[in-house]
């Protein structure tokens, strides 16, 4: 997975507690999603019965009928591919833009400027939820799904990140050589830079959908009506039409999180492999 | 007048395109950083900076707004409700900061073994919950810990335990909560760990064995030191997130949302602050209460740095 060489770290065998431990572990992880899909499969009596059920029912496409009489659920994930695949794709092809030019180009204030993108990444933009709103009001923005993309786009942990690997797997000789063969900027980042790149700009991109598709506090303040709701927004609809079933937010929840899952069964891997890369150690 | 002849030095001028090039390749450097600067400057310094502005304002979105000085920071420290929000803040964190940062340390340790079979199954695992999005995760976990319909409960009543109404207590909302976090960060974190444990060089672990450390002195004097600098980065990333904790009390109590409870028993600092800006329309105190967040986060950065300089002078 990572390049790191097989090492003797413990040297012996792997203890049988060890499996044990792992194993209950992994339960953990995993049983809050399968019991989402029992919930989500059952009706309101068997999910109010002592003992509560453990295996899925067969009520799973009345209770998604309920959920898509109550609110535009379709549309909602529609909403959330595009501002996540958005922002994703984004943050991946502008941090790298911006981290490449913070490692390999030279000019005036480049130091002072990265300082500020490191600076910004400790401030939570939770605390200016007022005076954003503010802005997106003056725009036009509330109740648009740009008001999400948008400000979603600029990452300043990307940049970081891109910056340490482009510093890390590209030398200067690389990028001196290309401009003597008369490459210009925009020709070493698109033709030398990027492809070497491109599966680190990936991962962020990756998790920068994942956080987009999961976001929930500005999306909850910047959507109105209904046919906006990203996924997220949309079990909270769900939720406050509790008295219609029990049901009917684990049914949206599991709605929300199965392309999620599916993600990560495909690319998780590689996720792994991300937060195990050396940059996110901080 | 006559000008007489002064020897001119024929000037001759670069190809227009190449000057323009040159500019262009000089600038070029702005370019690649701007899309980043353009929307940091416009959705994030400045919403930031006015904040403070607002602050200072007794400010109605509809209505109109007067100058009234500190007035909201003199309200705020006065105001039980933001206290009691700030307590709820300190005591989900240390709740769920504590077990997550002990279990990743116990998981990291166990996943560094080179003959783990498995081993990329297990890490998959673990980073299940990260990906989960946390509406979801709250929905479930309300269920799961439900005072009459939930797993946690009929097991509890099993042993003899009379039913806990988690949502509607004090110490029980926290721990839901704190649960919520702590299972969806511990894999993140266990990783963060394992990455670290990895850069350990093979042969200081071969030196210790040479030298007669057992496997729990190399625990001790070899991984936990090598892991200091990471474990202060999340303590302080689970601070700040702590600080941000907004959705988890927001939707299990789904009776009173905004405060969480009809107690307020699980309103954090975050959702006190929607509460104030979005609940009742109070812009101005709203801000307050972010430049107070602001104030707390400058605090544990800085606590952060003079803690990792001395770490980096105590080598």
């Amino acid at each position: 997975m990572t390049s790191t060489p097989p090492r003797r770290r413990h040297p012996g065998r792997v203890r049988w507690w060890t499996y044990l431990l792992l194993s209950a572990t992994t339960v953990v992880s995993l049983f809050p999603l399968y019991w989402m899909f029992v919930v989500a499969t059952t009706d309101t009596a068997a999910a109010t019965r002592m003992p509560p059920e453990v295996v899925p029912g067969d009520n799973f496409f009345h209770l998604v009928g309920l959920v898509l009489d109550t609110v535009p659920f379709v549309q909602a994930l529609r909403n959330s591919v595009f501002v996540a695949t958005a922002i994703g794709a984004g943050q991946a092809v502008l941090c790298a833009l911006a981290g490449f030019a913070f490692a390999k180009l030279r000019f005036p204030g480049r130091n002072t400027l990265f300082l500020v993108v490191v600076l910004t990444m400790t401030v939570p933009t939770q605390l200016s939820v007022v005076p954003q709103y503010m802005i997106m009001s003056e725009l036009g923005w509330v109740d648009t799904l740009q008001a999400l993309v948008v400000p979603g786009l600029a990452s300043a942990f990307g940049i970081f990140w891109m910056r340490q690997h482009i510093s890390l797997t590209i030398s200067d000789e690389l990028v001196q050589a290309a401009r003597i063969d008369g490459a210009n900027t925009r020709q070493v980042f698109w033709r030398i830079v990027f492809p070497v790149v491109r599966p680190a700009a990936f991962v962020l991109g990756l998790f920068g959908f994942v956080t987009a598709w999961n976001d929930f506090l500005w999306p909850f303040i910047v959507l109105k009506s209904p046919e906006r709701y990203t996924a997220q927004i949309a079990i909270k609809a769900l939720q406050n039409s509790y008295d219609i079933d029990l049901g009917l937010a684990m049914s949206g929840s599991f709605l929300a999180t199965v392309p999620l899952v599916v993600l990560f069964v495909l690319v998780g891997r590689r996720m792994v492999a991300g937060v195990l890369d050396g940059a996110f150690k901080g | 007048m006559t000008v007489t002849s002064i020897p001119v030095r024929p000037v001759v001028p670069p190809p227009v395109s190449r000057r323009t090039r040159r500019l262009g390749e000089r600038l070029s450097p702005y370019a690649y950083i701007a899309p980043f600067f353009v929307v940091f400057a416009v959705f994030g310094l400045f919403p930031f900076a006015f904040t403070f502005y607002v602050a200072l304002f007794d400010w109605n979105p509809i209505g109109d707004r007067v100058f009234i000085g500190t007035d909201n920071f003199t309200r705020m420290f006065a105001d039980p409700r933001f206290w009691n929000a700030a307590r709820n803040t300190v005591s989900i964190w240390a709740l769920s900061t504590a077990p997550q940062l002990l279990l990743a340390l116990l998981l990291a340790h166990v996943l560094d073994h080179a003959r783990l079979r498995f081993a990329l199954f297990f890490r998959m695992s673990v980073l299940v919950p990260y990906v989960t999005s946390v509406a979801a995760t709250a929905i479930v976990f309300a269920q799961l810990f439900d005072r009459d319909y939930g797993l946690l409960n009929w097991l509890l009543g099993l042993v003899g335990v009379e039913p806990v109404d988690f949502v509607q207590s004090t110490w029980g909302s926290h721990v839901l909560i704190a649960t919520m976090v702590t299972w969806r960060w511990f894999g993140y974190t266990t990783l963060l760990y394992l990455a670290s444990l990895q850069a350990v060089p093979r042969a200081v672990h071969e030196a210790a064995v040479i030298d007669g450390a057992s496997a729990w002195q190399q625990f001790l004097h070899i991984t936990v030191p090598s892991l200091r600098p990471v474990i202060i980065f999340t303590v302080v990333t689970s601070t700040i997130g702590g600080l941000q904790i907004f959705t988890e009390p927001l939707l299990i109590a789904s009776g009173a949302p905004l405060t969480c409870g009809a107690v307020r028993q699980c309103q954090t600092l975050t959702l006190f602050l929607y509460e104030q800006g979005f609940g009742q329309f109070e812009f101005g105190y709203a801000s307050a209460v972010g430049v107070a967040l602001f104030v707390v986060v400058v605090l544990i950065a800085a606590i952060n740095y003079l803690l990792s300089t001395r770490i980096k002078a105590d080598r």
